[in-house]
């Protein structure tokens, strides 16, 4: 018996939701939006985070040392660096002479700074250290740590020239603020975003079964039970949810692939549309299920208020 | 086998629908019950149906006490009930075959039989011809003989009419009519209540007349007295 009724119950959605074509084409289209909300907030995440990644990957700060540091004296810094848990490994060591390299590639239309440099005869650059942190906010405790007593050599003589933290260190903080504040509001913007939605479809679900109201008390004199009556309304309301993923999902396609050409420049480093194709198993699954998730819930809740009889 | 014992309903505003009634129904009998809107017959019904709760007194059905059921037992007390009504009540999504599959259904019948029966207590109504219409595509009078055969259609021991020619032309009031007499022969017990003098004159059966919430006359063969 019971799979007979399961089978009776899913027929019986399907008809409910093809003989009331328009009711239900309304429904799938507000539960689209809804939908199209969850959608946008997962791509929206995934430009948020992309672009914080790019900003905090451009903050670093750099150790310059004296001509005179010895190199053993450097790289044991390193290593001591790189073991530091706020510290992102690699860090990068310039040498002195690599150091001039660069210098000279960089002006290497310049004659007057090449022969300036001639001039000087010995290298004048000090090797230096390229420090990333994991997170912008470490950035303070590592230039702590540089200027305490690690950062001497083995016979006690500092050898740090300078470290440009403390030029940058406004700018560094400002960021590492508004990355955070991005963060939070994105979130909480998102979430309001889709409470709205969700109550929106809530709302128009209990309308359409409002309009059976009269079919549910009808349905209880006949001696029908609470689970045979409720039951097509759930499928139809998880029948509402399917569909409606289907066509956000379509609807996503074009939209990704002419945003993400467009928009490729804009958010760096970050394609829309090769998000969404090579993400598309995991947002298929958040849209779909939460589509069913929601128009089966709210089915199920708007049918119990009728069923008082 | 059904027997109302000192009943009244007495709403929170404190309005009496009804007084103090006691009343038996025997088994296969034709019961009308007639007397002016808001009488209390509407009322007295929905507490047959288990809808309403008595205020004080009791309702048996065979020898259960109705408002003692607990809620998946009044499902199946409701399908040894059949109701017809005069608004028809039909589902209006569904097609005439799958209004009275319905009530099968949900008595938890099986498919064969389901299948079997529904044409043929559409032919016991005369509706062979629009098995597959849907209500909004049948007459007045075609409506309530589907509701009618949806009503009969479980073998229920007895039948509810709550005005049931109240929306109909006097050929199909006299049609139902009919359709309710012959149920009543075939042996189940037909509860009926109306406003139409004639149908109660032509019937000639017992007749409960209600006032203000009581019943006031009890007629073995009765006519249409208010």
């Amino acid at each position: 018996m019971f799979w007979v009724n399961t089978k009776r119950i899913i027929r019986s959605g399907f008809f409910s939701f093809w003989r009331n074509g328009f009711v239900s084409l309304s429904s799938v289209l507000v539960m689209t939006v809804t939908l199209f909300v969850i959608g946008s907030t997962i791509f929206s995440g995934a430009i948020l985070k992309s672009t914080l990644d790019q900003i905090k990957d451009k903050v670093d700060i750099n150790v310059y040392f004296i001509t005179s540091a010895n190199e053993d004296d450097i790289l044991a810094l390193k290593k001591n660096l790189e073991q530091l848990p706020e510290v992102q490994p690699p860090v990068t060591y310039v040498s002195r002479d690599d150091a001039l390299a660069a210098f000279k590639k960089r002006h290497e239309n310049d004659e007057f700074t090449l022969q300036a440099l001639d001039e000087l005869g010995d290298n004048p650059l000090g090797a230096t250290l390229n420090v990333k942190a994991k997170d912008p906010s470490q950035y303070e405790s590592i230039a702590n740590y540089l200027q305490g007593k690690n950062a001497l050599s083995a016979d006690g003589t500092n050898i740090i020239d300078k470290i440009n933290y403390y030029q940058n260190k406004d700018a560094i903080d400002r960021l590492t603020q508004i990355i955070g504040s991005v963060n939070k509001l994105g979130f909480a913007l998102n979430i309001l975003l889709i409470v709205i939605s969700v109550l929106i479809t809530f709302n128009t679900i209990r309308l359409v079964i409002y309009m059976s109201r009269d079919e549910i008390s009808v349905m209880r004199l006949v001696g029908a039970s609470m689970g045979y009556i409720r039951g097509p309304f759930f499928v139809a309301g998880a029948l509402y949810g399917f569909i409606s993923a289907l066509v956000t999902l379509i609807l996503f396609y074009p939209i990704t692939l002419w945003l993400g050409s467009a928009t490729e420049n804009f958010f760096v480093g970050i394609n829309l549309f090769h998000y969404y194709t090579s993400n598309f198993g995991q947002i298929f699954l958040v849209i779909v299920g939460s589509g069913v998730v929601i128009g089966a819930f709210s089915s199920w809740l708007a049918v119990r208020k009728y069923l008082k009889v | 086998m059904i027997y109302f014992d000192k009943v009244s309903k007495v709403y929170p505003d404190s309005s009496v629908a009804l007084d103090n009634v006691s009343f038996t129904i025997e088994p296969k009998e034709f019961v009308s019950i007639v007397g002016h809107s808001g009488a209390g017959k509407t009322t007295l019904l929905k507490m047959f149906l288990a809808e309403e709760r008595p205020s004080e007194g009791k309702v048996y059905f065979e020898s259960t006490d109705i408002h003692t059921l607990r809620k998946n037992e009044i499902n199946d007390f409701r399908r040894k009930i059949g109701t017809v009504f005069q608004d028809f009540r039909l589902l209006p999504n569904k097609n005439v075959y799958e209004n009275i599959a319905f009530a099968m259904e949900a008595a938890g019948r099986t498919d064969d039989e389901i299948e079997a029966d529904v044409p043929h207590v559409l032919d016991l109504v005369d509706l062979g011809k629009k098995i597959w219409n849907f209500p909004g595509e049948l007459s007045g009078g075609e409506k309530q003989r589907v509701a009618i055969a949806r009503a009969i259609v479980n073998q229920p021991d007895v039948i509810i009419a709550d005005e049931p020619t109240g929306n109909l032309d006097p050929l199909n009031t006299y049609d139902i009519v009919q359709i309710l007499k012959k149920i009543n022969d075939l042996g189940t017990t037909v509860i009926l209540t109306t406003h139409n003098k004639g149908v109660i004159d032509s019937l000639g059966r017992r007749v409960l007349t209600m006032e203000n919430g009581k019943v006031v006359r009890d007629d073995k063969q009765g006519k249409y007295v208010i």
